[in-house]
């Protein structure tokens, strides 16, 4: 029986999830203990949301407009990323993954939620949830078309479920009718969900 | 490293008390090796404060829908690609 007057209320936002609570705890508890710094955390944070998919875009246009740069970035995506100036991140290895006319891939972490964050910024609520986790591998041409991308019977589909320490970064196809554009122009086509392998990018736009 | 590429492989088919990286969807499966990667701290130790030494040589296997969702039935195919290490493979049968 609870006949004293101190709050049993959980600290935090009324609407806290109970994940969102427990991280906070954790948190508490690893400052408390001087195992993390609260600026560490921060900085952290503060790296982790400065990151956006224009990064991932590069690599991707410089790819398109320079072949041998695109055979580098396949082989090891992370010293591309160094070379044009762009932080890969902690993550030890980034591969590169391209889709062409005959091949497509889509990326899923159906663990938790890997991602290639140092070059495609957070990954999007969806890519986190369970349903895309688990249907990205059971029905993943559902799970496309839903995203509006039919992928033809012909064509091969691979599934990349990034269980351990390797980031994988979808490299699309150039859209048609392309030529004209320069490089800062393609980028702006590619998308991150392009880069996860559930779209394409986008089409230019009609002169 | 005990793999090549292009090289079947089981993946082990036992519970695991505790963090791993090896879903449970490829377990008991028949693959193929597709890529030898480096060599990784072993998230099984470290996930409870050890160093995680020595490192695990990662595989990217790659396995046929068929053998993973047998009763899926018709429709056009794909193959899952799953990074696997290397104590959670086996010779295939």
């Amino acid at each position: 029986m609870s006949t004293h007057d101190h709050d049993h209320t959980p600290i935090g936002n009324g609407d806290e999830r109970a994940a969102a609570a427990r991280a906070r705890a954790l948190e508490e508890l690893l400052v408390e203990k001087g195992v993390v710094r609260r600026e560490d955390v921060r900085a952290g944070i503060d790296w982790l949301v400065s990151r956006t998919p224009a990064d991932g875009a590069r690599l991707v246009a410089r790819a398109w407009v320079d072949p041998a740069f695109k055979r580098r970035l396949l082989a090891d995506a992370r010293s591309a990323a160094l070379e044009l100036g762009l932080d890969p991140g902690p993550a030890p290895v980034v591969v590169a993954l391209e889709n062409t006319a005959t091949v497509h891939h889509m990326i899923v972490c159906t663990l938790c939620s890997c991602y290639p964050r140092a070059l495609l910024g957070p990954p999007p609520a969806w890519y986190k949830s369970l349903p895309y986790r688990s249907r990205a591998v059971s029905d993943p041409r559902g799970v496309l078309a839903e995203f509006g991308l039919e992928i033809g019977d012909d064509v091969e589909l691979r599934v990349v479920d990034s269980t351990a320490d390797i980031r994988y970064l979808v490299v699309p196809r150039r859209p048609p009718a392309t030529d004209e554009l320069d490089e800062e122009q393609l980028a702006a086509l590619v998308t991150r969900d392009s880069m996860i392998g559930v779209a394409e990018p986008v089409a230019p736009a009609l002169a | 490293m005990k793999y090549r590429v292009g090289e079947p492989v089981m993946v082990a088919d036992r519970a695991h008390h505790g963090h791993h990286r090896t879903p449970l969807y490829i377990k008991g499966k028949a693959g193929r090796i597709e890529r030898v990667h480096a060599a990784f701290r072993n998230p099984e130790t470290r996930a409870y404060g050890d160093d995680g030494l020595p490192e695990v040589r990662l595989y990217l296997v790659s396995f046929a829908r068929s053998e993973l969702w047998p009763d899926a039935g018709a429709g056009a195919g794909y193959r899952l690609y799953v990074d696997v290490f290397e104590h959670w493979l086996e010779e295939a049968k």
